[in-house]
């Protein structure tokens, strides 16, 4: 009950942080921030039992007849992350209140922050690998949401789409990766799948991994799906701090981590996980160091991050799934300090460009501390807690295959990463002091209070391991491995080979800091390269997209109806007709023997008067002939003992014509429009339409149905449904959903009927003004001129 | 237009069309009727209004935006449906009590939702007809 409670407690607490807003304006944050504190409290007090090896679960049904259930499991693994996500969560919260303070869309901003909090734990706890994939997409739909919050800009806009399409495109791969996953594995339940071992075997193996890891890999931000993730830095900071490098992003992570039991050890999985973690890892960093804005070098170092913790958990083994979750844990802690700190740099300076930050040590003492404690951390310098972190990486990337090409690109890459961290965790503070567009100053509590809290734990938990990263790390690894790894987190190992690899990162990352404008100036050369990266693709693909579905609409939307007709009768007619070519049921019988003089009367009738509209001149009376034809059809209903269906003809039949004649009132007198040759054309199509129609009524006729469901209907209707009246007993009782499904259709191509009548601009090019009369929010000016039916002159304007 | 005749007749035949579409729309469930047949006759009703005596003069006589109309009639559609799962029952269960006073009377969530439908058909049919003749 807990772990249900603690995931749809965010989605409620959703719906009322508007109205909260309204209410505490601002005070909104450090209230909203109770809840994920509340929840990082019922995780922590769940801690010593899942370390020791238990597990919490939780199973609701949801639709059990396809074996989508809500289970939620709580193990080590989901503890490391949901201890992540409420506790950064809950710094988040108070953060934003203070960094977008004044801003009146801020109760918007926190729905979406508790939609996506509460999907995210929803991702990490559940134990369904179909709910698992709902609170996938519903992260990627939050992120969206929060990328593009601010939806003025448009580049915040094509950065939340980008991000979206690229995340959605693997979701969907995601799911089909799943779907192959419970028929491999025969279960949709992780836990059952875990514990059934590895499906490296089997026959569905390839493309279930391929599909898995396209989805991860996207979320994650590998590459070459990584653009979408310096994109996303047009979100508010809170949001990049948040879901941008400390929680979302590594959803992918998470799932690589929760199915290597199941679709890890395999040479594929070393491969591919590695292969494209290795890269992404050396591709981040390089990126990273041409960045001048602070949140872009950051995002692009989060991207190298990423890529290390897939190449450590594409090794597999004891040593390297601990040291990728201890790196995760680091990495959340000192990513999001520095993120918060680039907020409030922007926010005391009004600039984010690294290069014209310096000397704010003074102005800034409480941030400068926090953006420095992180910096040592993320650079990896003892006593930190990135230096017990980094040694374990490097632990792990010489017993593996190819030890000296990884382990040399591992420390090149942190080097890089060294080069980032100064750059934006140290160098601000000191030097030269620098002309800012804002003049510098302290900002408030609210602002350093989470980058401190953060960077405060990356020096403690370094320090004191027992004090929580040990117990974490170890219980969230030994989910991962099915055993314990059996290792602790400790600062002095003694005079090991990772300790010379950190001296040379280290010395390797201040030459590159120094060097940094070199650095850029090689790089710059690639640029020509870079228009044919990953992004440029994106580009094209999506250029070609519209292009495509632009392509078809103007060939197929022409705007004269009767291109349109002729276009939705010839398919039917192809498609009709190729059903009935192959299925051979050319001949249908027809009883004539049955026939009363007044019913060929009728069918007379209907013949005659739509030869008339035919070959009439006029147009109110080819309208009138068209009625004539609708009122002989009702009438045969009438004959055939359907009086509800034979009402209903009538009368829309009437309201037709009434359009008709309103519509071509306005239209100019009959002019020949087609020639003979496109005149001959129409004919036969629409002679062969009748004639199909013709044909699919008789064969319709002669099949016999199973005649249970009208008998059914007809026997329940008066004692289940308290109705006589068969048809109208269907239509709100028996089949009820299916009309109010029809209501509503009808409704909507109502608004679309109103609006192509209503919403033209206006010929002054008031825009605005003719929306606003046609939604009708003008009421008073609604009313217009008194126009009456038929007036002569009919060049009345639209109401002003 | 201005027919004198026609102005003459349709002051009579509103009244007695409106009360033909409700008694449509009560009746439907045991004889031929229902909320879409009763939502066309009001509908037409308001139509022939409008043209004898112009739109504006419908409005007058009618002062509920169409989409008011509209939107009431889903929502009383949805609610119709929604009782049921009050009551512990799947979406869109028949409920039904004894009108009291009424021998064997019974009034209905169907019902209910027939008056829905009956709100949307004359919500839209006035939404799309109306701006048409105002053009």
């Amino acid at each position: 009950m807990g772990l249900l409670a603690a995931v749809l407690s965010g989605f409620a607490l959703a719906l009322f942080a508007p109205g909260l807003y309204r209410v505490a304006r601002g005070q909104t944050g450090w209230l909203l921030a109770l809840l994920p504190l509340g929840l990082a409290c019922y995780f922590v007090s769940q801690a010593s039992a899942i370390a020791s090896g238990a597990t919490i679960n939780a199973h609701f049904a949801w639709v059990p007849a396809l074996g989508v259930n809500l289970s939620f499991c709580l193990d080590g693994l989901s503890l490391l992350f949901a201890l992540l996500i409420t506790g950064i969560g809950t710094l988040v919260f108070v953060y934003a209140g203070g960094y977008l303070a004044g801003q009146p869309r801020l109760g918007r901003l926190y729905t979406f922050l508790l939609v996506f909090m509460a999907s995210m734990l929803g991702l990490v706890l559940a134990d369904n690998l179909l709910a698992l994939f709902v609170f996938w997409e519903l992260t990627s739909v939050s992120s969206y949401l929060l990328i593009g919050f601010d939806h003025e800009r448009e580049r915040a806009r094509a950065a939340a789409l980008q991000a979206l399409l690229v995340t959605g495109g693997g979701g969907l791969a995601l799911l089909a990766g799943l779907l192959l996953l419970g028929q491999a594995g025969g279960s949709w339940e992780l836990s059952t799948l875990a514990d059934n071992g590895g499906l490296g075997a089997h026959p569905l193996y390839v493309p279930c991994l391929v599909l898995v890891l396209l989805g991860a890999f996207t979320k994650s931000a590998q590459l070459p799906f990584h653009f979408w993730l310096p994109s996303a830095m047009e979100a508010p900071t809170p949001v990049s701090a948040y879901l941008h490098s400390a929680t979302m992003v590594k959803a992918g992570v998470y799932l690589l981590a929760r199915l290597s039991p199941v679709l890890g050890g395999t040479n594929l999985w070393f491969f591919a996980v590695s292969g494209v973690g290795a890269t992404t890892m050396l591709i981040g960093a390089c990126l990273a160091l041409k960045q001048t804005d602070l949140k872009r070098l950051l995002a692009y170092s989060t991207v190298s991050t990423l890529g290390m913790l897939t190449l450590l958990l594409g090794l597999g083994g004891r040593l390297a799934v601990y040291s990728a979750m201890a790196y995760l844990l680091v990495h959340a802690l000192y990513k999001g300090a520095l993120f918060l700190v680039a907020g409030a740099l922007d926010h005391a300076t009004g600039t984010r460009d690294a290069e014209r930050l310096g000397g704010l040590g003074r102005a800034m003492p409480v941030t400068g501390l926090a953006a420095g404690l992180a910096a040592l951390s993320m650079a990896g310098l003892p006593p930190f807690f990135g230096f017990s972190a980094k040694e374990l990486c490097y632990a792990a990337t010489q017993i593996a295959p190819a030890a000296a090409w990884l382990t040399a690109l591992t420390v090149l890459a942190n080097a890089l990463l060294v080069a980032v961290a100064v750059l934006v965790g140290l160098r601000p503070f000191f030097g030269k002091s620098h002309a800012t567009p804002r003049r510098a100053h302290e900002v408030p509590p609210s602002l350093w209070l989470g980058a401190l809290t953060l960077a405060v734990l990356g020096l403690v938990f370094g320090v004191r391991p027992a004090l929580g990263p040990d117990l974490l790390v170890g219980a969230a690894s030994t989910s991962v491995l099915g055993q314990s790894a059996e290792m602790r987190l400790a600062l002095w190992h003694g005079l090991t080979p990772e300790l010379a690899l950190t001296g040379i990162t280290l010395v390797g990352g201040f030459g590159a800091y120094r060097s940094r404008k070199l650095l850029r100036e090689a790089a710059s050369r690639w640029n020509v390269v870079s228009g044919w990266g990953p992004a440029g693709w994106y580009e094209l693909l999506l250029r070609g997209l519209n292009g495509l579905a632009l392509g078809q609409t103007h060939l197929l939307q022409s705007g004269y109806l009767r291109y349109y007709l002729l276009i939705i009768l010839a398919t039917t007619l192809g498609l009709a007709g190729a059903a009935f070519a192959r299925s051979g049921d050319w001949v249908a019988s027809a009883d004539w023997s049955n026939l009363h003089f007044y019913e060929a009367g009728l069918a007379a009738l209907i013949v005659m008067a739509a030869a008339v509209a035919l070959l009439v001149r006029s147009r109110l009376a080819a309208i009138a002939a068209l009625g004539v034809v609708g009122y002989g059809v009702a009438l045969v209903f009438v004959v055939f003992g359907a009086p509800d269906v034979a009402m209903t003809q009538f009368l829309v039949e009437t309201l037709t014509v009434i359009l008709f004649v309103l519509v071509f009132y306005y239209l100019p007198e009959t002019t020949v429009v087609s020639g003979v040759l496109a005149r001959a054309r129409d004919a036969v199509v629409a002679a062969a339409v009748g004639v199909l129609m013709t044909a699919l009524v008789l064969i319709a006729s002669s099949v016999q149905y199973s005649p249970s469901i009208s008998t059914y209907y007809s026997e329940q209707s008066l004692p289940a449904a308290h109705g006589r009246n068969v048809v109208n007993v269907i239509l709100v009782d028996f089949r009820a959903l299916d009309t109010l499904g029809e209501i509503t259709v009808l409704a909507i191509a109502g608004i679309g009927v109103y609006a192509l009548l209503k919403l033209r601009p206006a010929k002054n090019g008031d825009r605005d003004s003719s929306v606003a009369d046609a939604l009708g929010t003008r009421s008073n000016k609604n009313a217009g001129p008194d126009v009456q039916f038929f007036q002569a002159d009919s060049t009345v304007e639209a109401p002003k | 237009m201005t027919s004198l005749i026609l102005r003459t007749v349709t002051r009579f035949m509103l009244p007695l069309l409106l009360l033909f579409s409700l008694l449509l729309l009560l009746r439907g469930h045991n004889e031929p009727g229902g909320g879409f047949s009763g939502g066309l006759v009001a509908a037409s009703a308001f139509v022939l209004y409008g043209l004898a005596y112009g739109v504006a003069a419908v409005r007058r006589a009618l002062p509920v935006q169409m989409w008011t109309l509209t939107g009431l009639g889903l929502l009383v559609a949805v609610v119709s449906g929604v009782l049921s799962l009050l009551a512990g029952f799947p979406f869109m269960t028949g409920m039904w009590l004894p009108l009291p006073g009424f021998n064997h009377l019974m009034m209905g969530t169907p019902f209910v939702f027939d008056v829905g439908v009956y709100l949307v058909v004359v919500g839209v049919t006035l939404a799309i007809i109306f701006p048409l003749t105002e053009e």
